[in-house]
């Protein structure tokens, strides 16, 4: 009866949430528990939020390009919660020459635009603990 | 990490591992309801009810706020749907709650209903338990949104709220059964939209009609809780009710009714998994079934004698 959980978050300060909402709609459709959150959240709010809502996934969008400092902040912070397991992963407009340093910093995998939402899905179930 | 050791001591993934474990009916759910029960008790519960977009996530979080601001620590358990077809679900009731993320003394966990159709999910009594025995002092249960008949938060709340916002319907729709009747406490939000006067004369009109009253007549609150008007009002009206339950014996009644269901919901779903377990393994199950479907015996005759065998 276990259910993969799923945190969607709009880390900083950018305004834009159609991709987030489209992927969060995509991961319902795989029968996923999506924990939409919204715009503009600090990486304490994401994190936070992780704990209490205990997922297996956090899904972080970026449109802004604040992704190499907010990206590893939440990663260090979920991780300092004593949640070693989750799978932490980001999307939105991100350069391919920043994609090795944010896997570097723990974000297990970067959808960039144009990617199926049938990817993100089966990253998912692939990795998911 | 031993969770209900954890979680007693305030650790808050303790609680969030414990709520998952019930939530998933994992094998150490039961032993772990088992360990925080007596530990239960204390928390005050409010449920809050009312159709979807009425703005029930706006107002927890409104409320939440004047009770942090009393030193009282907050829990919430915030309910969405989940899709009858793929078993997805989107919970978006954080979303008006962010402010209180990062407040330690507020815990908010978002529930699937997976499948209950009472307004609630399975779990939430038990999850409240959980908060409950984390030392929470008040406890917020937000249903669904529902429509007109999922009333089950009556079962686990102290005091219901309903709340209801205009241009929704007429005057027939105030005499009708189900989400009307549980109210102990209505808000009437939105108010600055049209029609929210119109919407409290005929709440009067329902309440002046209703024979069955006692001497609690449910206060009626305009409220605007975007903008955190008539929030003041609200909290008073939920606390001389929570009085009055309290001095009139009905908190009790309540309580123990609620004892009473909890300990027949436990016993229907044990009796009920060990039996089919029973016949399924000793390969019974298959048999009656193609029996039944040969209309050489009948369901009411198999559970009859499945119930003499085994319950003796």
């Amino acid at each position: 009866m276990a259910k993969v959980r799923v945190l969607v978050a709009k880390p900083g300060l950018d305004g834009h949430d159609r991709g987030a909402k489209v992927v969060a709609r995509a991961l319902r459709d795989a029968g996923f528990e999506v924990i939409y959150t919204g715009l503009r959240q600090t990486p304490e709010q994401i994190a936070e939020a992780a704990l209490q809502e205990d997922v297996n996934v956090v899904a972080m969008s970026i449109l802004s390009g604040a992704h190499p400092h907010l990206f590893p902040k939440v990663v260090n912070l979920i991780r300092e919660k004593g949640m070693d397991d989750v799978l932490i992963i980001g999307g939105g407009v991100i350069p391919e020459t920043d994609i090795p340093a944010l896997k570097e910093a723990g974000i297990a995998e970067v959808f960039t635009p144009g990617t199926p939402t049938g990817d993100i899905v089966e990253f998912i179930k692939a990795n998911v603990k | 990490m031993d969770i209900v050791e954890e979680l007693l001591k305030g650790n808050r993934l303790a609680l969030s591992r414990a709520i998952t474990a019930i939530e998933n009916e994992y094998d150490e759910a039961m032993d772990i309801m088992k360990k925080l029960y007596p530990h239960t008790g204390h928390a005050f519960v409010l449920g809050i009810t009312g159709p979807p977009g009425a703005g029930k996530s706006t107002l927890t979080d409104k409320l939440a706020r004047a009770y942090r601001a009393q030193g009282k620590t907050v829990g919430i358990i915030a309910i969405d749907p989940t899709s009858p077809f793929t078993g997805g679900a989107i919970l978006g009731d954080r979303i008006r709650m962010n402010g209180l993320t990062t407040d330690e003394g507020v815990f908010i966990r978002s529930m699937g209903t997976r499948g209950s159709l009472g307004g609630l999910s399975h779990k939430t009594a038990d999850a409240v338990k959980a908060m409950d025995a984390f030392g929470k002092d008040i406890i917020f249960v937000e249903t669904v949104g529902v429509g007109q008949s999922e009333v089950d938060i009556v079962k686990a709340a102290d005091t219901t709220m309903v709340v209801l916002i205009p241009g929704m319907g007429d005057d027939i729709q105030a005499i009708k059964a189900g989400i009307l009747e549980i109210g102990d406490v209505f808000t009437i939000n939105k108010a600055d939209h049209d029609g929210a006067d119109k919407l409290v004369r005929e709440m009067n009109m329902m309440l002046d009609l209703d024979g069955l009253m006692t001497d609690w007549r449910p206060p009626i609150q305009k409220v605007i809780a975007s903008q955190n008007e008539g929030i003041t009002e609200t909290i008073e009206n939920i606390e001389k009710h929570f009085k009055y339950i309290s001095e009139n014996g009905i908190l009790t009644k309540r309580r123990t009714e609620r004892s009473k269901n909890e300990m027949l919901d436990v016993l229907h779903s044990n009796i009920g998994s060990y039996i089919t377990k029973k016949l399924v393994e000793s390969g019974k199950m298959d048999e009656y079934v193609e029996q039944i479907k040969a209309r050489e015996t009948d369901p009411y005759t198999v559970v009859s004698n499945v119930m003499k065998d085994m319950l003796k």
